[in-house]
Order: structure tokens, then C-alpha cells, then sequence
């Protein structure tokens, strides 16, 4: 199967750090586009593209866009999401070291759009060595004009600023992502206010994904109408997808919205490594769901995904041969986010570490039919209750495993051997 | 360690001296403070009560505020560490990648667990969520470089090259 | 406006109303815990959830506004059910020692707890927050162990008072409210004023228990004097389940005498000497080009804020002992004298309104009489505490009179216990002082009120005098930033650190500004009905004078009633 470059076609091609080099190749062409269009037209541009949010949630872009602009006040921000947190999940750090150019025009598009003139990109602390990269290519756009004051003799002026996170996933949550900006702890804040009215440093703010940045420009390059062409109805464009795991061939792909997840794992990726066979698919990073080999022959768009119990999310597949054990995946995964709550919030705070404690005894060859009946009920609350996306994501590989795996979580129990857990031990 | 140890180890004033000229040009901009945080840990690689004062000081914020803030981001610390900080990728797709075989060869070469410190003070081994490299699993970060593609065996060489300081 | 319906039955709001609040105009509980009515929501505990028709998940009221047409469920199956899930982790977490806690019967997570009807074996493994047990400060007991990271103590410290000695500390399980780098209390900038407790839902902050230290004085045959501040007897009543603003002195009188006191004194009376040295003080200073502002003294919390935020500024600070401290010096020296009682077989005691007292009566600058001025200083809760203690009924106590010499205060004295009633006392004193005439308004409503900041001008004899009146420590940043800048346009400024100021205080039951309202009320009632209202004009003020102290500022005072400060900067470091 032959990948379809649109986000990735300057991959490799050009110097990353030289914005001569992207608009070489046909780069903030999109922003020039825009320059000439007003608020209104550019959201309009958006609608009609169908773009819909690259990060996990999946939010037409448009609507996100349409909020800020409606919003009161003259100070408004534009905010990049370059905290790839998500378990699994390399795609913005390609597209940020290989042509961050394009997410700086559809930040620039964005401010155009809103009439915001400052923008920032939250760079996660894992990434710092993209830092470099990152400044030359602002350094490069302002000199070719691209940002800065009065761009391209518009009269309308943006500008990037680059602030960096020290190591903390729910920072990737928008609101956390603020308050670390802003030089507070990453923690939450309860919504509404949305930050289309109320975000960074109290102004109307628009913050998207690295991914849907990129999508921006390329939509402004080539019209909603091309855009239309790629992808299905509900999720048109591409999608960067991070395949890992146990797959013979792993990396970041770029394939239109709607491929499907088997021909991406056997084609693609060249199916499981020799003498193994597929145990389990967790699709959207350590907060998707967990699935069965019988349950693979998905479509990869949005909708389609979210409809069958997961998530697309950032377009992460992880995939285990029948090395791994779901439960020891499970307990992996909620490790994860019993170390990364922020602690705001009762049912995250004190959740997260009774579920990883409950799934540890299962594992360990302890647990019962009721321990199971405990991480429902708890996993449920979880997702109903905590304040942020963290929370609710928490419970959603837990529930889907005990759905899909069920006869693993029994086996533990029954105290058959499992050696895979038991060499994990505590 | 205990919590005297973790709270009362000293700074160089020298080295006090250096933080208070970044902090202090952020007086009043409270907003900085990662900014000022990721420039002192180029400095120190721990935050000290004293480091906390100076930068409090400097910025005129409370220095409690500043506490709070370095003991929530994971790569700041409060307590002494290595001048090279070893992060292991904790996340599912280095461990399905067999990220316990590279924590056995770290924990073994360099004589300490995870979570601990060389006695010389060059090493220390941390856990860290997903480094973002997962298509190239199982991965490690020594101080801001990457190591990828990992087996027991190349791991071990990597550090090897640290432990001579062959490592600009 | 906005219609909804909450539990069936139909609403109109306004815009911008919670759920919560929504349903409190219904007479609907929805059980709270992070959320107080003074303080930012928070929407961190998560027990408040409601179910609203056509969302997936379960919004909590307390943050969430109201939307036309929404349909709230507030005690649906699914929503108890949730509500108890939370509660069963974070009773987790909690000790279970609720009979012999602080706050044993006013405890909101008992209450709550109690409410959802726990009565199911917790499925999780017992795992206390934090076992570290902090009374390092004379003021305040941290048990961390009871803290449900509400984090209220954390705004009150650091929103209201501008000082934030505490705030979180980890993340995730391990999240704690602590001071940083494992520092005790007494070891940090906290100045003692007691508004965490004051917030604290739980036993996690309380006052620091002198009670037991009393019954030991008692027991060793001392001779006790108690003094009561001007605001207990507006406040201790609330303590044993009375209205707010209800005025209970001579009850109050007559239970001291129960437990065991001597000699009952009011604290109005070392109020109005306080106002003849500071008043005197401040016309000095006015009249030979003194440094101005001079900034009242008698908040012991303000004082040690001052003492390390504004270090280089003390010479603004009104050297005039607090009441507290006047009475004390007084009582070990000429009441002794008087009474022919060694006092070294005194024990002073203090009912105040407030958890600095404790601090300031320890201070090593307050041992005038050569003893400890003031032995125990106890609040207003503790009080209330061994009122219960002893068995009273308060309720059918007679009222009785205050001891003599001690026991007279005016209406001045009186409203020392509200947030502008020093200065509205100075001022009395003040102009009939300067111009000989006798004010025909004792009233200065300008003082009055409960802005965080308050301005006034009088002219006063052709002069005019430039006050201010600021309570809420946060508020007193501004007004320090211009003394030091040398841009403040006052002469006197009234500072108290506590939003209200003592009839707010961290010693008394818990406060709400609606309850401080109340409380105000009373403390301007009782100084209408007072007999003497201005300071100069309390006969057994003049008498002490006349028979003990000479004048005020003579040498005598300022030996008694006058005190230094000094820097306390190394907190900060």
C-alpha cells in the first residue's frame, strides 16, 4: 500500500530549519491566501474542509476557530499543542523536526482568522532537543517576512514564541497547558469558561494539535475542495498514524482518514514479527481501547473508530503479539496515569492508584471475581466524574480490556501461571 | 535518602550567584518561572531551598510557589541528582519492546536501582513516560540525547562511553 | 434569565448561576466539600456531581453554570451512587479517629459522610496521606493525615493573605499541602492568623489546644486573671451553636467563674489604654515630625507580617502594646501590687478571637513584669470547648459583671474587634484631644464597612488627617509598596490581618463574610448601648494613670505598655 504524503511530503526534502526551503516548495502559499481573506472567510474555508482535530478528541477545527473569533477583546492567542504526551505517539515530533514551517503558516492562518498576533508552541520537555530546529525556522520565516510585523506587506502582524513543559503528560490537556505557560503547576481548570472565551492568561484562545496545524496550511495551499478528496465523509484528510509494538515494520505513516486498521498492521507494517501471532491492538495511546484479534478489521476514521467503543485519537497503534499479557498491559497503562495525574481531582488522584493496586493484585495472582467488579464500578466513576480528560481516559483501557479479555482477567484469578506477570512482579 | 539530606544540601554561592542573574530578569513576569527553572537546571541539576529562595527572591514570588511548581514537573527535582540523569522509557510500547532487559542492564552496569544515584554522583536512573520515539522502542534519554533501538548490550556500550566521558 | 428544572420542579435564574446555587434557591442540597462561599470554585472534590439530561458524564454543580432548558437530577441512583464511590476514596485516605479529632461534630466530611450513608466495609487498603504531625507553631496543629486537598487553605493563605507558607506539593497519590522543603511552621513566614483553619473542612488544620494547660494551672492553686477580648463575647456564642451576632458577655462572665477564674477582666479596658498611648502617640508624632504613617500594632499577625515583608519599615509600626499585652503587663505589676499577690502566682490568662495571640503572648519581648506578661492565650473555640467541657448550659447561665478594676470598657474599647473600630476609637480620642470640644457624631461611617481597603479624610482643627483602614494581609502589599517608596498619602493607617478583622478572626467558629456581616452588626450595637464610648472619658483608665502610670508615653508607660520589633527576613530565605 502506498502511503499518501500531504503532511509529510517535505519530509526528508527539504531543510527543516530554512523556511527558503519550504516556501521553495510551495510553502505559506496558504498563508498568503489568507492574508487576503477575512476572519469570517478563513473559518468558512475550515467548514467547508471539514478539518476536524488531530489531538484526540477529534473537534472540527472551524467551531474551535469561530469561538475565539466571536469572543470580546483585543489580546487573543493562538496556541500549538506540541505536548505529544500520548503513550505511543511520535507523529508531531516528524513533523515538527521535519518542516515545522508548515505548522507556524497555520498557526499564522489561525491569527488571521481570530486577530490574534501572538502565538505560542508548547513544546514538551522530551522534545528540547528540537529546540534548535525550532528557533532557526522562526528565525528563517521572519526573515522571509512569513511572521513578524506587517507580513507580506499586509498590515497584519504575528509572531511565534516558543515555551517548553518539564516533563508532565495532562500538560497536554489545553487547559493545563495554560496554567503551565502561564508558570503555574499543570493542572486543569474546570469548563466552561472554554478557552475560545476565556484561555491562556484569561483571553480567547485557540489551541490545536501539531498535526491539524499542519492541516491548516495545506488546506489554504490547495482549497477545502482537494482537501475533500482525501479522507471519508465525517474525517476528510490524512492521518498520521504511529504504529509500534510488535509489528515488523514500525513507524509513522501517512495514510487518507479511513484505511483500514488490518491492512495497516499485514501491509503496511508487514504483520507480526516470525513465529507470533496477534494478541492485542490499543489504538489512541495508553488512553484507547484495547482490542482483539478478532475486532482488527476496523476503518481508521474518527466516527467509525469511536463508534466501535475506542478512539483514533492521535492515530497511535500499538500492537502486542501473544508475547504480552493484557493484564500486564493494563497494570503498564495505569501505571502511567496513576504517575501522571496531576492530583487535582478526587476520582483521578485517588483512582488512578486503587485501580494500578487493584489490577497489581489480579496480576499477582490474588485478586477475585469482586476485584474485577471493583475496577468497573471505580473505572466508571472515573470516567463520569474527574475533571479532565485525564480521568475519564483513564478507565477506557481498563473497561475495554475486561470487555475484550475477559477470560484473561479470570485466568489470573484462577491463579493460573501467567509468565509474563509473574516475572513482573512488583 | 532522608528528608535532611534531601533538604539541606547546599548550593555553591556561585552557582546562587548565576541563577539570581536569569531569575532576576524576570522580576515581576511570574510567568517565567519554567523559563528561569529550565535555565537554572543547566546550572544545577537539583533545586535546593536555596536555589528556591534565590529564585523567589529574585522573580518576588513566594518561594513556596516555587517549591510547588519544580515537585510537579517530573524532570525537576528537589533532590540531589547525577550529572548525567539516565530516563527509561516506562511506557507500553518500550516495555512490550522488552524495556526490562534494558533496566537490568543499566541497574547491573551502573550498581544502583532505579530512582537512585551513583555514589560518585555522575548517574542517576529514572523512570519517565513515553520519550516519544516509540517506533524505534525501547529507548532511553541521557540528559537531552536519545538512544534508540536498544538491546542489553548496546545500552551498556552507551554508558560505557558516559562513564569514560567520552561524551561531549 | 434562564429556566431549568431541578428535581422536577421548575426555575428562572439568572445567567451565570451555578447548579449549585440554582438549587440552594430550591431548597435543594446538593453536599459539598472543596467549595466555601467566600473562595473561587474549585470543582476539585468532585462530591457535588448532578446528572444533567443529554450529557454523557456528570457535571459537578459547583462549577457549572446553568443552560436554558437543563434538566438537573441531583440525587438520581447514578449520581449517589458516583458520590459514594468518591467518598470511599477518600475516606481511603482518611483517618478514622474521628472521636478524639479537633474537629469531632464540626467536621464537613463527617457531615457528608454521614449524609451519603457510608455503611459499607471501604474496598480499598487504609492509606493515609501524610503521617507527618506538625505543632511545631505555637498557633496551628497540621495533621496532614486528615487533608482531602481541598486546597482552601491554600487560597485563604495566599489569595487573602498575601503569604503562602503552604501550597501543593508532588502530584498525583502523593500530592500533600505542606510548607516547602519540609520546613516546620514555626520555621516559616506564617504569621500565625489562622485562616486555614478557619477554612479547613477537616481536622487537617486546627487551633493549637492551651486548654489542657489551664486545668493544670488551675490545679496548682495559681491565682487566675482572665481577659476576653472585645469580640468573644460577639463570636463564643456562635461556637456553641447561637446565631451569628449574638452578644452573650455577661454569660460569658459567669462560665469563666464556673472554670475556675479569679478574676474576670475585659480586654476593652487595655483597648481604651491602648488608644491613649497611640493616640498620644500618633499626636506626637503629627506634632513634632514624627514618621508618618504610623501604622496600628495591636494585630499580632499584621505585626509579624510587617516584621518580614516590610522589615525596613518598622519604624511605622505604633510602638503601643496590643490590649492583650497592656493587660498582661498590668496585671503583673499594679493589679498584683494592688491586690498584694506575688506575681509570680499569677496566671494570666487570654480568650481571644484569634490564633496569633498565642504567638504573641511567647514572644520573649513581652515579659515586662519580669514573667511572661501573659501566660496561656486560648480562642474562642477553646473556650467554647471547655465551656462544653464543664457541663454548662450556657443557655441558662445569669449574666454577671465583669471583676473590678478591669472590667469597664467604653463603646471605643469595644469596637477594637472590627476592621476600622481602632481608628474609629483613635479618632474619637484624637479630636477631642486636639480641639477641646466634644464631638456631637461618635459615629465616623467613613471607617466603617468591609472594603479590603478603606480611605477617610478629616480635618481636625484645620489640619487634615489622612487615614486608612486595610484588613486582608494581600491588601496591605500595596500600602507597605508605598510607604517604602515614600508615596503614602496617609498619617495613620489601621491594619488587621483578618478579613473582618478580629470579629473574623482564626480563633473563632468558623466564618463566613454573611456571618462577619452579623457579627459587625453586634459589635456596633453594643458600643451604641455602652454607657461611655470614647476611650479618654473610661474613669478607671484615668484612675490607672493618675494612680500607677502618670501620663501616657511617661516612663512608666512606655516601660509597660510600649514595645520593640525587629526584622524577621531570615524567614524568607
Amino acid at each position: 500500500m502506498e502511503e499518501k504524503r500531504v503532511l509529510l511530503r517535505n519530509r526528508g526534502k527539504i531543510d527543516p530549519e530554512n523556511a527558503r526551503e519550504y516556501i521553495a516548495a510551495g510553502g505559506y502559499e496558504g498563508l498568503k491566501r489568507a492574508l487576503n481573506m477575512n476572519g469570517e472567510e478563513i473559518i468558512k474555508e475550515l467548514e467547508h474542509a471539514g478539518l476536524r482535530g488531530r489531538g484526540g478528541a477529534g473537534f472540527p477545527t472551524y467551531r474551535k476557530l469561530q469561538f475565539a473569533y466571536g469572543a470580546p477583546g483585543d489580546v487573543k492567542y493562538i496556541v500549538c499543542n506540541a505536548d505529544e504526551g500520548e503513550p505511543g505517539t511520535n507523529k508531531d515530533r516528524i513533523l515538527l523536526s521535519s518542516d515545522p514551517c508548515s505548522i507556524f503558516e497555520g498557526m499564522a492562518i489561525a491569527g488571521k482568522a481570530v486577530n490574534a498576533h501572538v502565538g505560542f508552541i508548547y513544546l514538551r520537555a522530551e522534545y528540547s532537543y528540537l529546540v534548535p530546529i525550532l528557533e532557526a525556522a522562526l528565525k528563517t520565516s521572519r526573515e522571509a517576512n512569513m511572521l513578524g510585523e506587517n507580513i507580506q506587506g499586509s498590515g497584519f502582524d504575528f509572531d511565534i514564541k516558543l515555551r517548553s513543559g518539564a516533563g508532565a503528560y495532562v500538560c497536554g490537556e489545553e487547559t493545563a497547558l495554560f496554567e503551565s505557560i502561564e508558570g503555574k503547576r499543570g493542572e486543569p481548570r474546570f469548563r466552561p469558561p472554554f478557552p475560545g472565551i476565556k484561555g491562556l492568561f484569561g483571553k480567547p484562545t485557540v489551541l490545536n494539535n501539531v498535526e491539524t496545524l499542519a492541516n491548516i496550511s495545506v488546506i489554504f495551499q490547495n482549497g477545502w475542495e482537494w482537501f475533500r478528496t482525501l479522507g471519508t465523509e465525517n474525517s476528510p484528510g490524512t492521518k498520521l498514524f504511529t504504529v509500534c509494538g510488535n509489528v515488523k515494520r514500525r513507524g509513522v505513516f501517512e495514510f487518507p482518514m479511513g484505511i483500514n486498521l488490518k491492512d495497516l498492521i499485514y501491509e503496511v507494517c508487514g504483520g507480526m514479527e516470525e513465529g507470533h501471532e496477534l494478541l492485542a491492538v490499543q489504538t489512541g495511546g495508553a488512553s484507547g481501547a484495547i482490542i482483539n484479534a478478532s475486532q482488527i478489521d476496523m476503518t481508521l476514521d474518527i466516527d467509525q473508530v469511536s463508534n466501535s467503543g475506542g478512539r483514533l485519537g492521535c492515530g497511535t497503534i500499538l500492537v502486542m503479539d501473544d508475547r504480552n499479557c493484557i493484564i500486564d498491559i493494563v497494570r503498564n497503562n495505569l501505571d502511567f496515569f496513576r504517575g501522571e495525574s496531576c492530583g487535582k481531582c478526587t476520582p483521578c488522584r485517588e483512582g488512578g492508584t486503587r485501580l494500578y493496586q487493584l489490577i497489581t493484585k489480579i496480576s499477582q495472582g490474588k485478586g477475585s471475581v469482586k476485584d474485577i467488579d471493583t475496577i468497573q464500578d471505580l473505572a466508571e466513576t472515573m470516567r463520569l466524574t474527574a475533571l479532565c480528560g485525564l480521568g475519564h481516559s483513564t478507565a477506557v483501557p481498563v473497561l475495554s480490556s475486561i470487555q475484550n479479555f475477559y477470560s484473561c482477567y479470570l485466568r489470573h484469578i484462577d491463579k493460573d501461571y501467567c509468565p509474563v506477570c509473574s516475572e513482573e512482579g512488583e | 535518602m532522608s528528608n535532611e539530606e534531601v533538604y539541606s544540601y547546599k548550593t555553591p554561592s556561585s552557582q546562587l550567584v548565576q541563577i539570581a542573574e536569569i531569575a532576576s530578569r524576570y522580576k515581576g513576569r511570574p510567568e517565567m518561572l519554567m523559563k528561569v527553572v529550565i535555565q537554572t537546571q543547566k546550572i544545577v541539576t537539583a533545586f535546593s531551598a536555596s536555589v528556591a529562595a534565590v529564585i523567589a527572591r529574585e522573580m518576588d514570588i513566594p518561594q513556596t510557589q516555587v517549591y510547588s511548581f519544580i515537585t510537579f514537573y517530573a524532570m525537576l527535582s528537589v533532590k540531589p541528582r547525577g550529572k548525567y540523569i539516565i530516563r527509561m522509557c516506562k511506557s507500553a510500547p518500550c516495555h512490550v519492546k522488552g524495556a526490562k532487559e534494558i533496566v537490568r542492564a543499566l541497574e547491573d552496569l551502573l550498581h544502583i536501582k532505579m530512582g537512585e544515584t551513583t555514589e560518585d554522583k555522575r548517574f542517576t536512573l529514572e523512570y519517565c513516560p513515553c520519550l516519544g520515539i516509540c517506533e524505534q522502542s525501547p529507548a532511553i534519554m541521557i540528559n537531552d540525547r536519545t538512544y534508540v533501538n536498544l538491546t542489553p548490550e548496546s545500552v551498556r556500550e552507551v554508558v560505557r562511553c558516559y562513564i569514560r566521558d567520552e561524551v561531549e | 434569565m434562564i429556566h431549568l428544572t431541578i428535581d422536577g420542579e421548575p426555575i428562572e435564574v439568572k445567567e451565570g448561576t451555578t447548579i449549585l446555587e440554582a438549587a440552594k434557591l430550591l431548597n435543594v442540597h446538593i453536599p459539598t466539600l472543596c467549595h466555601h462561599e467566600d473562595q473561587a470554585v474549585k470543582a476539585v472534590c468532585r462530591i457535588c456531581v448532578v446528572e444533567v439530561e443529554g450529557q454523557r458524564l456528570l457535571p459537578a454543580a459547583c462549577s457549572t453554570p446553568v443552560t436554558e432548558g437543563m434538566v438537573v437530577k441531583t440525587a438520581s441512583p447514578k449520581v449517589i451512587k458516583a458520590r459514594k464511590n468518591i467518598m470511599e476514596l477518600i475516606l481511603a485516605r482518611h483517618p478514622q479517629d474521628c472521636l478524639v479529632c479537633s474537629k469531632n461534630g464540626s467536621c464537613e466530611l463527617q457531615k457528608v459522610a454521614k449524609d451519603l450513608n457510608m455503611n459499607r466495609p471501604n474496598r480499598y487498603e487504609m492509606q493515609v496521606r501524610d503521617a507527618r504531625f506538625d505543632n511545631s507553631s505555637p498557633s496551628i496543629v497540621r495533621d496532614m493525615s486528615k487533608c482531602i486537598l481541598c486546597n482552601r487553605c491554600v487560597e485563604a493563605c495566599s489569595q487573602k493573605q498575601g503569604v503562602m507558607v503552604m501550597a501543593k506539593e508532588n502530584r498525583g497519590f502523593d500530592t500533600v499541602v505542606v510548607p516547602p522543603y519540609g520546613k516546620l511552621l514555626a520555621d516559616t513566614s506564617c504569621v500565625n492568623c489562622g485562616q486555614c483553619i478557619q477554612v479547613c473542612p477537616v481536622g487537617a488544620l486546627s487551633v493549637h489546644d492551651d486548654t489542657e494547660r489551664i486545668y493544670e494551672q488551675i490545679d496548682a492553686g495559681k491565682y487566675m486573671t482572665v481577659q476576653i477580648a472585645p469580640s468573644v463575647r460577639i463570636t463564643l456564642a456562635e461556637s456553641l451553636g447561637y446565631k451569628p451576632g449574638t452578644v452573650t458577655t455577661g454569660k460569658i462572665v459567669h462560665a469563666l467563674r464556673k472554670i475556675g477564674f479569679h478574676k474576670v477582666f475585659d480586654s476593652d479596658f487595655t483597648a481604651d489604654l491602648t488608644i491613649m498611648e497611640e493616640g498620644t502617640e500618633f499626636l506626637h508624632r503629627m506634632q513634632n515630625h514624627g514618621t508618618l504613617p504610623l501604622i496600628t500594632s495591636c494585630c499580632p499577625a499584621w505585626v509579624k507580617y510587617c516584621e518580614t515583608y516590610g522589615y525596613d519599615q518598622l519604624d511605622h509600626l505604633s510602638t503601643a502594646k496590643s490590649p492583650q499585652q497592656m493587660f498582661g503587663a498590668v496585671i503583673k505589676t499594679f493589679f498584683a501590687e494592688k491586690e498584694k499577690i506575688d506575681p509570680k502566682d499569677i496566671c494570666s490568662v487570654s480568650v481571644m478571637p484569634c490564633t496569633a495571640k498565642k504567638f504573641e503572648c511567647r514572644r520573649k519581648e513581652f515579659h515586662d513584669s519580669g514573667f511572661q506578661d501573659v501566660d496561656i492565650s486560648i480562642t474562642v473555640v477553646e473556650l467554647a470547648k471547655m465551656i462544653r467541657t464543664a457541663g454548662i448550659h450556657f443557655e441558662d447561665l445569669e449574666d454577671q459583671e465583669f471583676d473590678a478594676p478591669f472590667g469597664l470598657g467604653s463603646g471605643a474599647g469595644q469596637i477594637f474587634g472590627s476592621t476600622g473600630g481602632v481608628m474609629e476609637a483613635a479618632l474619637r480620642t484624637v479630636y477631642e484631644v486636639l480641639t477641646g470640644e466634644t464631638l456631637e457624631k461618635l459615629e465616623f461611617m467613613q471607617v466603617r464597612g468591609l472594603e479590603g481597603i478603606r480611605e477617610a479624610s478629616l480635618t481636625i482643627k484645620g489640619q487634615e488627617i489622612r487615614v486608612a483602614i486595610v484588613h486582608g494581609l494581600k491588601n496591605v502589599e500595596g500600602i507597605l509598596e508605598q510607604i517604602k517608596a515614600g508615596t503614602s498619602p496617609y498619617h495613620f493607617i489601621e491594619v488587621m490581618a483578618c478579613e473582618g478583622g478580629c470579629i473574623g478572626g482564626g480563633g473563632n467558629a468558623p466564618k463566613t463574610m454573611a456571618k462577619v456581616r452579623e457579627r459587625q452588626r453586634a459589635i456596633y450595637e453594643e458600643d451604641q448601648k455602652l454607657p461611655i464610648r470614647k476611650s479618654h472619658e473610661n474613669i478607671y483608665v484615668q484612675k490607672l494613670y493618675e494612680e500607677y502610670l502618670g501620663e501616657p508615653l511617661s516612663e512608666k508607660s512606655h516601660k509597660l505598655l510600649h514595645t520593640t520589633y525587629h526584622s524577621r527576613r531570615d524567614l524568607l530565605r
